[in-house]
């Protein structure tokens, strides 16, 4: 990404503490926050939380590695979730993923060299009536085929 | 051989046919003549590509793009961009199904909906749709009719039982709150919902979400809290932002907020997310991600009725526990008594999924028979095939082979044959599934989603999974049967929380009723579901082999061999059983075995 395009870490960090408070409490929707508006959470970020919070540092990273949606480390333009959970792996899901490693080389959690995805494996998503199920960023796709992911990623170019 | 660069496959189904395929296939074929592309592109013939629906419907390889409702005179512009430019031309992509609301039909015969009666009816965003079919009556009823101990005997009364999993009656729930010393207490929702194919509470709060409001404040009245949380996954986004409308148009009727209905009674409620944490749907590590904490579990007593969110007392059920509230309180105990069985009163959601005709969400009595469940709701096996097994109660759940199928649904009998209610969820298996398999799969789930925090859970499923995975991979060895064994009873007797006490299920009762799959993994080096796929080979059938080379020119490693119109044969040295020649193959003449 363009450094100037950037959002401005600390901006984003005040705007969410000022909705959510100071609390303790308020740790997770904030840390939350930040990771949607920042796609991910620096450690210029997690400094200044700390600094608002009075929370030790330590605790807020520990907090930071546990939840699966939280993350510290930078994401890839698009970031591909596949459901891994078992309604959609019986329904052909494991021929999916398949195809996106066919399509991507990426083990879960990684991004590409390019920057272009992120691939991760999520747990259920509650829509396991139109499984395998794909969420690419806000886009959820049902009724995945293998042959369909190409096309799919198509999409994103 | 011939090379050709690309494959374009053109359905020639009737369907697409009566839409002009023979047309697109000739102007096809003449605009690649016409630009000299005919040498490297094959034009084949084939059938059913996509959904049949949008014809003439075009597929090309390698890339795999799938193109439809193509008319002649698309054709030029086609070929130009996608054979001689090689763009992707997007216009003209098939649409790609995107998410659809398959998951709540009409009722099916045997269906009672109850908790799910106003989903898909009511605008979820207006409170006047809810308050039109009897929405927040039960509430005023409670606070002008109602003392607190009579609400709770009502609910003890119904025989209601948390529908989060483990099924503790909710009103004596209710009752220990309430005489548990300390102040202020506070009332929990659990829609964390994290069991791989479960949405039922999903749907409610998405289509209904005032009936868990109602549900939550009467709760509230009747423990005496004055302070209310919805722990919502993520996951779902939906949800949280129909609960936040919700809540701000109960507060704006005066049905949240201070002096409820003028009652003098104030109650108020906040939506809290995860952040993609399964063990957080265990209600003390649900409590300490509300607290800022990460979300690991505590040892139990001190049960949260005493010391809960922020060590006071605290009443926490399932989104489908406090839906049922308002219609308890309406249509009476009795009513309510009168569904289910000795044990297990009223309705039930489950989401169904896997190889069953009609999947998605229904609601049935408790004490329906599996049987009446997958067949009379669920339509049965989908293709026609046989039932294997179905797994209830999610990841912690186990797998009930077809001698079950008879069994009443209800908290008793599933625990009794090594499976659980828990929240919902049921996964149909058809012949088709390797148990081994699946055994695995939830324990890589389980293995995933420990917190880590002790010792038999953490180390305990890793080792499940490393002889699951062996077994799987066909290095299953003498012994590994009863160590599994033995791992399963020490994790299920020594783990601190729900998760670890139920990772086991899923292979003790695979163990337990398809032994001899395990057997034929470990012993005889064969996958009989024809799963694994370093215990299967393909092989083509030299009688049925028409020799037409479309397997030889689709296997990725070049592993079949044969001339035009000669048996192929696959090398069985070189084969990495992906199994593209068995789906390419026309003439079925590739098996498994
Ligand atoms: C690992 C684990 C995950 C759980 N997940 C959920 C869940 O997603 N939703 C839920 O309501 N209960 C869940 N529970 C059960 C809760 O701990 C608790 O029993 C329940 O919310 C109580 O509500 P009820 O009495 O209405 O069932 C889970 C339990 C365990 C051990
Ligand atoms: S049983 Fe597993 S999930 Fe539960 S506390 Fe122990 S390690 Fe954590
Ligand atoms: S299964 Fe795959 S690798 Fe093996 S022969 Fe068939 S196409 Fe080739
Ligand atoms: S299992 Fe994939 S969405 Fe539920
Ligand atoms: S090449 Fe053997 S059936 Fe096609």
């Amino acid at each position: 990404m363009d450094v100037r395009d950037a959002p401005d870490v600390l901006s984003v960090v005040q705007t969410a503490v000022t909705r959510h408070g100071t609390s303790r409490e308020a740790l997770i929707p904030i840390l939350s926050e930040v990771n949607q508006a920042l796609g991910y959470l620096p450690t210029a970020a997690l400094t200044e939380i700390h600094r608002l919070l009075k929370v030790p540092g330590s605790q807020i990273f520990s907090v930071a590695s546990f939840y699966r949606m939280l993350s510290t480390k930078p994401r890839g333009e698009h970031v591909i979730q596949f459901c891994e959970s078992a309604p959609c792996h019986v329904v052909g899901g494991r021929e999916v993923w398949q195809a996106l490693q066919d399509a991507l080389h990426l083990n879960p959690g990684e991004t590409s060299a390019d920057g272009k995805w992120t691939l991760l494996t999520t747990s259920c998503l509650g829509i396991c009536g139109v499984g395998p199920v794909v969420v690419i960023d806000n886009d959820v796709y049902g009724n995945v085929e293998p042959e369909q992911i190409p096309e799919i990623l198509a999409r994103y170019a | 051989m011939k090379y050709y660069r690309s494959h374009a496959l053109v359905c020639v189904d009737p369907e697409c046919l009566a839409k002009g395929a023979h047309e697109v296939l000739d102007a096809l074929q003449d605009e690649l003549v016409a630009q000299g592309l005919i040498e490297e592109v094959q034009v084949l013939e084939t059938s059913r590509i996509g959904g049949c629906a949008n014809g003439p419907e075009l597929m090309v390889y390698p890339e795999g793009v799938h193109y439809a409702g193509l008319t002649v005179d698309d054709i030029p512009y086609l070929v130009e961009e996608h054979f001689l430019k090689g763009r992707i031309v997007k216009k003209f992509l098939a649409p790609i199904p995107k998410r659809v609301d398959e998951e709540l039909g009409p009722p099916q015969a045997k269906e009672v909906r109850v908790v799910l009666r106003n989903c898909g009816k009511i605008d979820p965003e207006n409170i006047e749709d809810y308050i039109a079919e009897d929405g927040y009556l039960a509430l005023a009823k409670v606070l002008t009719e109602m003392t607190p101990e009579q609400v709770i005997n009502e609910v003890i009364n119904s025989g209601l039982r948390g529908r989060g999993g483990a099924g503790f009656p909710t009103g004596k729930k209710w009752q220990l709150v309430r005489q548990a010393p300390g102040n202020p207490k506070y009332v929990i929702c659990n829609a964390d919902e994290g069991d791989p194919g479960a949405f039922m509470n999903r749907r409610v709060l998405e289509g209904d979400p005032h009936s868990v409001l109602e549900g939550m404040i009467i709760a509230a009245y009747a423990i005496g809290a004055s302070q209310g949380y919805i722990y919502c996954r993520a996951e779902y986004p939906l949800a949280v932002r129909t609960l936040n409308i919700a809540i701000q148009q109960a507060r704006a009727f005066g049905f949240l907020g201070e002096n409820i209905l003028g009652s003098g009674f104030s109650f108020d409620i906040e939506v809290r997310m995860g952040a993609g944490a399964f063990v957080c749907g265990e209600e003390t590590a649900l409590m300490a991600s509300i607290e800022g904490r990460r979300g690991e579990p505590r040892p139990r007593p001190p049960f949260p009725a005493v010391k809960g969110l922020w060590d006071k007392p605290t009443n926490i059920n399932n989104v489908e526990t406090y839906a049922n509230i308002p219609q308890i309180i309406l249509r009476g105990a009795s009513w309510f008594a009168s569904m289910g069985t000795e044990r297990s009163k009223g309705t039930k959601t489950f989401a169904i999924a896997g190889d069953v005709k009609r999947t998605g969400l229904i609601e049935v009595p408790l004490g329906i028979t599996l049987r009446e469940v997958i067949y009379d709701v669920g339509g049965g096996i989908k293709d026609d095939k046989a039932f294997k097994a179905v797994q209830t109660g999610g990841p912690m759940g186990g797998c009930l082979p077809a001698e079950y199928l008879d069994m009443e649904v209800d908290y008793e009998s599933l625990t009794a044959a090594g499976s659980i209610m828990g929240s919902g969820g049921m996964i149909v298996m058809d012949e088709d599934t390797c148990m081994v398999d699946i055994a695995r799969f939830f324990m890589e789930f389980t293995q995933d989603e420990s917190c880590g925090k002790c010792v038999p859970c953490r180390v305990g499923t890793r080792r499940i999974l490393e002889i699951l995975e062996r077994i799987c991979a066909g290095q299953g060895r003498h012994g590994d049967i009863e160590v599994l064994e033995m791992l399963c009873e020490q994790i299920k007797n020594t783990s601190l929380c729900g998760l670890g006490q139920g990772a086991p299920n899923p292979v003790a009762s695979t163990l337990k009723y398809f032994r001899s799959e395990y057997e034929a993994h470990i012993y005889e080096k064969r996958c009989p579901a024809k799963v694994c796929r370093a215990l299967i080979t393909y092989e083509i059938l030299p009688n049925v082999c028409t020799g037409c080379t479309v397997c030889a020119r689709n296997c990725p490693v070049e592993a079949i061999t044969g001339a035009r119109r000669q048996t192929h044969v696959i090398n069985p040295d070189i084969c990495i059983r992906c199994g593209i020649c068995m789906q390419v193959c026309n003439f079925n003449a590739v098996v498994v075995r």
